[in-house]
């Protein structure tokens, strides 16, 4: 019994990583549309910068990480992912190259093997079934959400990033520089992913092909979530951790994924474009 | 123009990025003996270099160069020196078989050392045995295998499982949990453990598997939690064993209270896992770095020389080390570097290597192994806590262990 019920906490536990992980996504994948296999390098890129960082402090890795995965985001918008704005399948096939070299240009700079990412000493012990680092993850998220969501609301920048989301023509005619609002919405994007790699170093490997555990996740909790919408992802999230939390309970991780993958079809057929979706008159 | 700028930029970029990912593989060709004429014997190394495996199946490839170096530097084989072919398997199955195929038939090599996981070796296996040629295989693995084109150097279960589950009978430990990743070495392995469980009034409290690559084990951690096995016995591969211990870890469970025993957690992996997340972990192999032998002291000091002073030697690595220099033996008293020659010769081969003495079987082409457990130091080194006293005879089918009979 004791166990049933330890799989409450577990299972948002699991949401907050999941919602951690794709938070870049909604921005890059959400809002702008742009099908970026290389964010899973970008997280990996957030957890080497934690490795590169140890010894200096692991709260102070967070903003480091943000920084190196946003200007990582940054320079590929604007050399390559630019060009292709409007054609998903083939932005797909080069972000997927582009992942791919990534790995490598890790796996030549930092050996094959996984480095080892002490956790900080305050993370150590934790309350009943969860550790403090998980609740770490938990409050991260939870304060990521928060920033987010003021910047989406409360700042002009984050006002003109949801014009030009909403409707492009429309912001441009209005005098909005949308090149500039996209470079700071992949900047944003694929900075959150760099956060979520230093959070993942508590839990998980730190190596070369680390973005690729996590990089299905994301996509479907924004799937799932609706396109672009920051609480779509929050319930998805939730919602995911806890169906997977209890269905690996009941069965095994293997099964627990196929119930996962089963129920995100399912809800799809129902509503196709998500938990929460934007109405508008456009035609896309 | 501004436009055209940009491009050239990205194109920049585009092959900054390629040259610098083809650094590293392409450093590792010409590692090793001088290139072409009729005066060298080529020899392939096919590991994955890439992809997920690449964390592993590296540090082999380095072991096997090391070896060839030094056969070359002592005058090399029948008077010609050993000259590597590297290709890359790329952690994808039907790549090893190509690659393999690739390297008989177009590159004419002698003989193949190559592949880690049970996949791989599968994969290769109808592409040495159609063309008649030689794969050395080096990890550790299920068992239940006996190809006459195939020299197995790591251990089969005899060499590693069984006297893994002798010792934590010994230290009184009989509620087992079982957790595994889910492929054809866990499952088989499982099968075996289950086997000798029942043979020796062992319970097994759950079975589990997750998918290679799993990173999420708060709810299984949660299931052993409940389960309260006196020990668990793991056979996880590759970064999931890194998810896995840091997890168990945070929820405060000891070594002490309930210790793991690891069949796919070597020195390279520990400093993968965070050695605070795995000390006081049991470990079971055929080699350690500790390992206190001179031809070990001598590898140690060979393989830090070439490859850096922070680097660890590990029991996959050992065995692709050994296989080499059997290869080579076989080669001198065969005369010839002729396949069926080679075969013959090789049976009864002995060596003084890093872990004691092997010798190769010549019945079923494995190899005589000490088995040794160890205990994961909070210095990242495996200190041996128990050993066979004397190398084992490798049973792949288990046919002299009675409990087996319902396995094959």
């Amino acid at each position: 019994m004791e166990g049933v019920l330890n799989q409450l906490p577990i299972g948002l536990s699991i949401g907050a990583v999941l919602l951690l992980i794709a938070l870049g996504l909604t921005f890059t994948f959400g809002q702008m549309g742009v099908v970026n296999m290389a964010h899973g390098e970008f997280i990996m890129a957030g957890a080497y910068t934690a490795y590169l960082l140890q010894g200096v402090g692991f709260l102070i890795a967070l903003p480091a990480a943000f920084v190196v995965a946003g200007l990582m985001g940054l320079v590929l918008e604007r050399t390559l992912i630019r060009r292709f704005y409007g054609r998903p399948l083939d932005t797909l096939l080069l972000t997927w190259g582009v992942s791919l070299m990534l790995q490598q240009l890790a796996r030549d700079l930092f050996g094959a093997p996984n480095v080892q990412v002490a956790s900080p000493a305050w993370l150590r012990g934790g309350v009943g079934i969860l550790p403090y680092n998980r609740l770490f993850i938990m409050a991260l998220a939870a304060a990521s959400v928060l920033a987010i969501w003021a910047y989406m609301n409360r700042t002009g920048q984050g006002r003109r990033m949801r014009a030009v989301m909403q409707n492009r023509r429309l912001a441009a005619t209005s005098g909005i520089d949308t090149g500039r609002v996209d470079q700071r919405t992949f900047f944003i994007g694929s900075g959150l992913a760099g956060v979520a790699g230093v959070a993942l170093t508590l839990i998980g490997p730190v190596g070369p092909t680390l973005g690729t555990y996590y990089i299905v996740d994301a996509f479907l909790v924004v799937v799932a979530g609706g396109l672009g919408q920051l609480r779509g992802a929050v319930l998805a999230a939730a919602g995911l951790g806890l169906l997977n939390s209890y269905a690996e309970f009941w069965s095994d991780a293997s099964l627990a994924k196929v119930v996962v993958f089963v129920a995100i079809i399912g809800f799809l057929q129902v509503r196709p474009q998500g938990l929460f979706f934007v109405r508008s008159r456009a035609l896309t | 123009m501004r436009n055209s700028l940009w491009r050239t930029g990205a194109v920049f970029t585009l092959a900054a990025v390629t040259l610098a990912a083809c650094a590293g593989q392409s450093s590792t060709n010409d590692t090793g003996a001088s290139s072409g004429g009729s005066d060298t014997i080529k020899v392939g190394i096919l590991h994955s270099l890439s992809g997920t495996m690449a964390i592993s199946e590296v540090t082999v490839r380095d072991a096997e160069l090391l070896a060839i170096d030094e056969i070359n530097a002592a005058g090399g084989v029948l008077g010609k020196k050993l000259e590597p072919v590297v290709e890359d398997g790329a952690s994808d199955w039907p790549t090893f078989a190509e690659k393999a195929t690739k390297l008989i038939a177009q590159d004419k090599v002698a003989t193949v050392f190559g592949g880690w996981t049970s996949a791989s070796r599968k994969a290769m296996l109808p592409v040495f045995e159609k063309r008649k040629a030689l794969l050395w295989y080096p990890v550790q693995y299920e068992g239940l295998e006996s190809s006459p084109y195939i020299f197995y150097t790591g251990a089969t279960t005899n060499q590693q499982i069984v006297p893994g589950l002798d010792y934590l009978k010994e230290k009184g430990k009989k509620r087992l949990f079982l957790v595994g990743s889910d492929y054809v070495f866990p499952r088989t392995a499982n099968k075996i453990i289950k086997a000798y469980a029942a043979a020796n009034g062992m319970e097994i409290l759950g079975e589990e598997y997750t998918p290679l690559g799993h990173t999420e084990y708060s709810t299984l951690v949660n299931k052993i939690v409940e389960a309260k096995p006196d020990a668990v016995f793991n056979t996880l591969n590759g970064d999931s064993n890194v998810a896995f211990f840091k997890q168990l870890k945070s929820t405060g469970i000891s070594a002490d209270q309930m210790p793991v025993m690891s069949v796919s957690v070597a020195e390279e992996e520990v400093r993968g896992i965070g050695v605070d997340n795995v000390a006081g972990h049991l470990v079971a192999w055929n080699y350690y770095q500790t390992t206190d032998t001179p031809a070990n002291q001598k590898f140690v000091a060979a393989f830090k020389a070439k490859y850096g002073a922070d680097k660890v030697t590990s029991d996959p690595m050992e065995a692709g080390y050994n296989a080499v220099y059997l290869w080579a033996e076989a080669v001198k008293k065969a005369g010839t570097t002729d396949v069926e020659a080679v075969k013959k010769a090789a049976g009864g081969v002995s060596l003084d290597r890093p872990e004691g003495k092997v010798t190769i079987d010549g019945d079923n082409q494995h190899v005589y192994k000490t088995a040794r457990i160890g205990v994961v130091q909070p210095d990242g080194q495996i200190k041996e806590v128990w050993n066979s006293g004397e190398p084992i005879k490798p049973d792949p089918y288990l046919k002299t262990y009675s409990w087996a009979g319902g396995l094959v």
